[in-house]
């Protein structure tokens, strides 16, 4: 986390950037999300959207590669979707960031008690078992995926599957979504 | 009935509950509400229930001749006026054709709400006879679409549009309403509904921001006003010049800028950029500082960039916080309305003149002087620099005029000198060829009373010319003068400087335009040497119908200067000094 913050606070520096977005839950939404980033050439790590606390809206967490400025300039463009009621850059706080992986691996007889070994380092789940192939389950930070994933490589993965990134700021205050559907505060909005 | 029955009823029920309207009464009803008076459209099978309602409500509709038309005059009506402007289209290809238009409002952010009629709901997705996905397709160029499939948010939605279109940074929206929903009932009472969109964090200055500002203002040596349509849409013009009177800081425009800041002023440097004054590029290359309002350091505006304004520092005042560091990183952003910042900034800084950068200044414009077209004598052609410069002098400055896009546009920008805001509508950041003439429609329902002229190409008026039929079926007066020079002259410039003069798909034919304008029942003059024009346009302006003059210029003009595209600003090309025809 520290040396995120290092290379962030370096300008002109390009690192994953991780942004939460409150969107409301209506025809289009993710839609409207997603063009924004191909139009104006945002570069996406990963994009995970579902449900929160409240009925009617959807969380984003997105994590781009981008500098300081332009993940500032990405906060600006979100806001400037109707469906989107807050944004909060939480590169730079601290918060629990996981993500979820499905690997399929090949396994040969004799190499299963080997990986097993591994898995259990990384704290990852076998969830299926068949003759030449396993497939592990992994939860974690994004970069201790890539630490198993890199592992894993050498036996030959099969099939990989990756969520992205979900994120959550630490400590006991609640999300940070105000009243978002305030009546006649338009003159702000742009 | 019991006695909490009975109470209870008149809980529920209001004594004069209205009737239920259909949806197609609510889209008039919320036009109405909004205070729209005219809307530019075509009807279709889509839209055919809300056209039917038409009849009793206090609305104006223009017929057009093709839907771009109607968006170019709802954005141009919108442009002149501050107020949103309204067009109406059906399904499929009605709502495709107003896409151009849609762009041409979306990047100049005039606001607009754009109502098209859907296929019915239960055809929504099986492609439908006339369906399109237009809520998708105009997902990038509208400020938001609003996909409408039942009565009961039709008046919501067009509440919450019209709000949209016009805040913030202003731009259009488009309401796509399924025949469904223009058919069934809901209650309209009139009220207007609660707004429900979202709250968003402030945009103000930050106080350190504002005193860093003036902390730069002041000690700046060579500074110069950037002043963009902000400045316009902001009405902020007032308050611009008293800030230029206090701080003695000489502005320059961009092109939708112009008439933001009166062009007499001895400070108005005029208009900067690719085709702007060699006077304003060099000094904004010598400059310190530049103060940018209401501007988004658009390409055509600073050429190459890492060679803009190398040793300025830079402020930028916008309302629209991701243009703040997208083009140019600035030194201080001062992010929120125009009006609210300048009313900050301008106790903050101090009284001062700037005699000496001022007549570095002078010093540039008068060796610009002697490469002025204007220097060159009458010798029998008509040269379109000549006929814009006698148009600003035979009107007076005080013609509302509308160009299109091209060679023309940027003459007009660099001879009709513009006093007032809203005097000049053009189509700076799509560059829509065919703009002009249904904009300048727009426009004239906007300022009833105002001289309204065109300007335009005679490939671009060809573009949309059908609307000149508009014109007369609608009894509207315009002024309209075509810089006719038998090229695409701007793509022909372009081939004259980059492309080995190879002039491939421009020389241009066009049609008799003064039979054209009588073929209307219109008037159509036509001009081919300078002491013609005063006669000719005082001819046009004396009828009281519109007036077609068909200006036979030179063939190959160029406009100078010119800064090549992505080039330093240093590296104009110029009009040979003392370029006197034999």
């Amino acid at each position: 986390m520290s040396a995120v913050s290092a290379d962030a606070a370096r300008p002109g520096r390009r690192t994953a950037q991780t942004l939460i977005a409150y969107v409301q839950d209506r025809p289009g939404a993710l839609n409207r999300v997603v063009s924004l980033f191909r139009r104006r050439g945002f570069n996406i790590d990963s994009l995970t959207v579902g449900r929160t606390e409240r009925a009617g809206i959807s969380r984003l967490t997105l994590v781009v590669q981008a500098d300081d400025e332009t993940a500032h300039r990405l906060e600006s463009n979100l806001y400037k979707l109707v469906d989107i009621l807050h944004v909060e850059d939480v590169s730079e706080t601290a918060a629990v960031t996981r993500e979820l992986a499905f690997v399929k691996v090949a396994t040969p007889a004799e190499r299963r008690s080997e990986l097993l070994q591994l898995c259990a380092t990384f704290r990852a789940r076998v969830v299926d078992m068949a003759p030449s192939s396993i497939i592990v389950e992994i939860t974690g930070a994004p970069e201790k995926l890539d630490g198993l994933i890199e592992v894993l490589r050498p036996f030959g993965i099969l099939e990989m599957v990756r969520t992205g990134a979900v994120a959550m700021v630490r400590g006991p205050q609640p999300g940070s979504l105000p009243e978002v559907l305030d009546p006649e505060v338009l003159e702000v909005a742009t | 009935m019991s006695q909490s029955a009975a109470a209870h009823q008149e809980r529920t029920t209001p004594r004069e509950a209205p009737a239920p309207k259909t949806g197609a009464q609510i889209v008039w009803e919320a036009l109405v509400r909004e205070g729209v008076d005219v809307v530019f459209g075509y009807p279709g099978g889509a839209i055919m229930p809300t056209y039917d309602a038409l009849p009793g409500y206090p609305v104006r509709h223009v017929l057009v001749r093709h839907e771009q038309g109607a968006a170019h005059m709802a954005d141009g009506y919108a442009r002149a006026s501050g107020r949103v402007g309204v067009c109406i289209a059906t399904s499929g290809p009605g709502a495709t054709n107003l896409v151009t238009g849609i762009a041409t409002a979306m990047l100049d952010s005039s606001p607009m709400v754009c109502i098209t009629g859907q296929v019915s709901s239960t055809a929504l997705g099986t492609d439908a006879f006339q369906e399109v996905d237009i809520t998708g397709i105009t997902l990038p160029i509208t400020k938001h679409s609003y996909l409408v499939t039942r009565a009961e948010e039709v008046g919501p939605t067009l509440r919450e549009a019209f709000a949209l279109a016009r805040s913030g940074r202003p731009g259009p929206v488009l309401v796509d309403i399924t025949k469904d929903a223009q058919q069934g009932r809901a209650v309209f009472d009139g009220e207007a509904p609660p707004l429900r969109l979202p709250r968003r964090p402030p945009l103000r200055a930050a106080h350190g921001d504002l005193a860093r500002a003036a902390a730069l203002i002041d000690a700046a040596e060579r500074p110069l006003i950037l002043a963009g349509q902000g400045v316009v849409k902001a009405e902020a013009s007032e308050l611009l010049r008293a800030f230029v009177e206090k701080t003695g800081i000489p502005v320059a425009s961009t092109l939708l800028g112009l008439g933001g800041f009166p062009a007499s002023h001895p400070l108005s440097l005029g208009m900067m950029g690719m085709h702007g004054e060699a006077w304003v590029n060099t000094s904004l290359q010598e400059s310190d500082l530049l103060i940018a309002l209401g501007m988004r350091f658009d390409d055509r505006v600073t050429g190459k960039l890492q060679t803009f304004a190398v040793h300025a520092k830079k402020i930028h005042a916008e309302i629209d916080p991701s243009e703040i560091n997208k083009n140019v990183k600035v030194d201080v952003a001062l992010p929120g309305n125009l009006k609210t910042t300048l009313e900050q900034l301008l106790p903050a800084v101090q009284p001062r003149a700037r005699a000496q950068w001022v007549e570095r200044i002078s010093a540039l414009r008068s060796e610009a002087s002697g490469r002025d077209v204007q220097s060159i004598p009458d010798n029998g052609r008509l040269l379109a620099p000549h006929v814009l410069h006698d148009l600003w002098k035979l009107t007076e400055g005080k013609a509302l005029v509308v160009t299109d896009v091209g060679q023309h546009q940027m003459w007009e920008a660099q001879y009709y000198k513009h006093e007032r805001p809203r005097s000049l509508l053009t189509s700076g950041g799509l560059g829509t060829m065919g703009f002009a003439l249904p904009a300048a429609m727009g426009a004239r329902f906007a300022r009833p009373r105002d001289e309204i002229w065109v300007i335009a190409g005679d490939g671009g008026f060809q573009m949309t010319n059908c609307e000149l039929t508009t014109c007369a079926q609608e009894g509207l007066k315009i002024n309209i003068a075509i810089i006719n020079n038998g090229y695409l002259g701007m793509v022909r410039q372009w081939q004259e400087f980059f492309y080995n003069r190879r002039y491939v798909a421009t020389p241009l034919r066009s049609p008799d335009f003064v039979l054209l304008a009588q073929a209307h029942g219109l008037t159509g003059l036509r001009v081919t040497r300078r002491d013609e024009i005063p006669a000719a346009v005082e001819r046009a302006r004396a009828d009281p119908g519109t007036v077609v003059i068909d200006f036979r210029v030179e063939q190959e003009e160029a406009v100078y200067p010119m800064v090549p595209a992505n080039a330093d600003l240093r590296d104009m090309i110029r009009r040979p000094a003392l370029e006197v025809d034999p």
